[in-house]
């Protein structure tokens, strides 16, 4: 009843083509903007800002540069993690390295880092399909791992191996609290969504499709494999990067190479295929269930009053979390974006049933 | 790019790694013993990644998962004998593990295989991850995560042989030569199952067309069953041997990453390629972790693997023995 299109012509090309074309949906969009950068600062607590929040908007943000290249071009890629730790150890150097150096360049520079990797990795894939390419993209997580693990250039050559962030001051301003992290986190990542959205909607995003498709269909219309497969690869590495760059200054401060190890990818993995392959807002809503499933089945045996070890705990944790992954995929194997699309089409006709 | 089509580029590729093996024996500070040691040393671990490698082909070849819990069903099988036998002799144990590992075939194809059926092939790789999770902690809830020794009796001293030809021998770990047996003997035995049982053509019949598999009245759902049957004894066999090498811990899962170059330098759907790519990456591993792992601080034999596989890749992009695809609009 209240979600209805029925009576909003379009009169223009502009009209028809816009980001949301229906209007419930910008005013939804809209006051979801309002309430996430007006009221979630003065409504959530300190702890949900570093445990919950910041971890799932940038792991969202990673999300949605791997679903550009697994759901929209259908590059299955396990080296997301060595991608991200690019980003993080490109940020790293160059914040110690260059220090007068804006912040935000600094994070747009490290995400160009990840792309010239990315490129580098991606360019088997136009002889290698399949699961042979996604085996072979563990070669690039693993190299990756090796290098800043033993290569004392990029750690600046700290005893231990682990390294720490600088202070997150940009224009003179340093963002310390939670609240303020928060804030820069979600400006970026709202800003790169709608450049993800923009791009998969365009001539670029739709040669990405073509290709996931039908590489060989597509290469006969007039689709270069080689520019297609490559600019993916590029883009998300890209946003990788810069998910990698945010989860090393903004989330964690100090960190080691384990951080990003291949359990990362997997992770990611997980979000884009939960999420929903070839969706955005997928990748937000996979993030958010990765994010906040282990917290909550972490304390689940305490809210119950179940008196368990720690030990045993990690391991049903474990359990679940496989058995759950497993039934989603039963259950709904396009996704919860899927799922959303449902509830609308359902919202659409309600309350009459035709 | 023409290049990387040439067929004769993989036979360059072969000499070019085969100069690589013997370049070590070149250099003044390298002995011919040793060099020897090193290459049977990486042929023996190259056995047993083809171990798990060969369950990895057997389900892909049967039901066209790419089954990413090979090694958790590795931890697992070893877990289960190593407790079991602290309650039984091991001949008993091994027959229940194997039950077990029956047991756990079938659940899966009820539970996970039967309602994906027909989804793509990232949707079913993605739930052989769940299933991988589900079977750690499975595992370390029923049988505790302790580090255990597994002991079948296998002869840890190693020996030296051809005392006579070079001057103090050559030293050889007898528990690798069982291995090694060990393997090459259940590699035998697959042959002989897939080739002369009525069973094991019907699995090669599936393997090549499910559809004109089950037109002519094969029982698709219980060839997954027999398969994932057969891919849980191969990982107790895979178990038991790594599992006296290391003991039974939560790191003996991770040679199934060891398996996935080996894997894609054979062929998914290829035998025969899981065996010899194991050797190839067992012996390119050892090799290169000896003889250029100093030039690079060590610690290369984690990716050298992978890398050398996707230089095979490129040239043959199904692997040395995969099936080569035509694609058609």
């Amino acid at each position: 009843m209240i979600y209805r299109e029925a009576g909003q012509y379009k009169t223009s090309y502009e009209a028809d083509q816009q980001l949301f074309p229906i209007l419930q949906d910008r005013v939804f969009i809209l006051l979801l903007l309002a309430f996430v950068f007006g009221a979630m600062p003065f409504l959530a607590s300190e702890y949900l800002f570093r445990a919950i929040l910041i971890p799932f908007l940038i792991l969202a943000l990673a999300a949605i540069g791997l679903n550009i290249l697994v759901g929209f071009c259908g590059q299955v890629s396990l080296g997301t993690g060595g991608f991200m730790a690019v980003g993080a150890y490109a940020a790293y150097n160059l914040a110690v390295r260059v220090p007068d150096l804006n912040l935000l360049v600094v994070f747009l520079l490290s995400g160009l880092a990840a792309t010239v990797v990315g490129v580098v990795f991606g360019l088997p894939s136009l002889r290698i399909k399949g699961f042979y390419l996604a085996v072979a993209t563990l070669a690039a997580q693993f190299f990756l791992d090796w290098a800043f693990a033993r290569i004392g250039w990029f750690t600046n050559y700290a005893p231990s191996g682990s390294v720490a962030a600088p202070a997150l001051t940009i224009f003179g301003y340093t963002f310390q609290s939670p609240v303020q992290k928060y804030l820069l986190v979600l400006s970026i990542v709202c800003l790169f969504a709608l450049v993800a959205r923009n791009l998969t909607r365009g001539a670029i995003g739709r040669s990405w499709m073509a290709m996931r498709d039908m590489d060989v269909a597509a290469e006969v219309i007039g689709i270069r494999p080689l520019y297609a497969k490559v600019t993916a690869f590029a883009v998300s590495s890209f946003f990788v990067g810069l998910a990698g760059a945010l989860w090393a200054f903004v989330y964690l401060g100090a960190w080691e190479p384990l951080a990003f190890d291949v359990n990362r990818s997997f992770q990611l993995l997980f979000m884009v295929i939960i999420g929903g392959l070839g969706s955005i807002l997928g990748s937000f809503l996979g993030a958010a269930f990765i994010v906040i499933l282990p917290l909550v089945l972490n304390q689940l045996p305490g809210w119950l009053g179940i008196d368990m070890s720690t030990a045993l705990i990690s391991h049903i944790e474990f359990m679940t979390f496989g058995a759950l992954i497993v039934f989603f995929l039963i259950v709904e194997p396009h996704g919860l974006a899927r799922l959303w699309a449902i509830g609308k089409e359902k919202l659409r006709l309600w309350p009459f049933p035709h | 790019m023409n290049l990387f089509q040439k067929k004769w580029m993989t036979w360059v590729l072969f000499a070019l790694l085969a100069m690589g093996a013997v370049a070590p024996l070149f250099s003044a500070d390298t002995r011919l013993p040793g060099w020897i040691e090193v290459v049977l040393g990486g042929l023996m671990s190259g056995v047993l990644y083809s171990l798990v490698a060969l369950g990895l082909v057997l389900i892909f070849k049967a039901s066209g998962v790419f089954n990413f819990a090979q090694g958790a069903m590795v931890l697992f099988a070893a877990l289960s004998l190593v407790r079991l036998m602290e309650m039984m002799p091991f001949a008993v144990a091994f027959l229940a593990t194997v039950a077990i590992m029956i047991a756990l075939a079938w659940l899966i194809e009820r539970l996970v295989l039967r309602p994906l059926v027909n989804q793509e092939g990232i949707v079913l790789f993605m739930a052989t991850l769940g299933i991988a999770y589900f079977l750690d902690g499975l595992g370390q809830t029923i049988w505790g995560s302790d580090v255990y020794t597994l002991d079948v009796g296998m002869p840890k001293e190693p020996k030296i042989i051809l005392e006579s030809v070079f001057e103090g021998g050559i030293l050889v770990g007898m528990e690798d030569v069982i291995a090694a047996v060990l393997s090459a003997a259940l590699v035998a035995l697959l042959a002989l199952f897939f080739q002369k049982t009525g069973t094991g053509r019907a699995l090669r019949a599936v393997a090549d067309d499910h559809q004109a598999a089950q037109s002519i009245g094969i029982p698709l759902n219980r060839i997954w069953v027999i398969v994932w049957s057969v891919a849980g004894i191969v990982a107790l066999v895979a178990g038991i041997i790594w599992g006296s090498k290391l003991g039974v811990q939560f790191s003996l899962q991770l040679v199934a990453l060891k398996a996935l170059p080996v894997v894609i330098l054979g062929g998914f759907t290829s035998i025969p390629g899981a065996i010899i790519g194991g050797l190839i990456i067992g012996l390119g591993e050892k090799l290169s972790e000896v003889y250029l792992g100093p030039y690079f601080g060590g610690g290369i034999e984690n990716w050298f693997a992978y890398v050398l596989a996707l230089v095979f890749l490129l040239f043959r992009p199904e692997g040395l023995f995969g099936e080569r695809h035509i694609d058609r609009v």
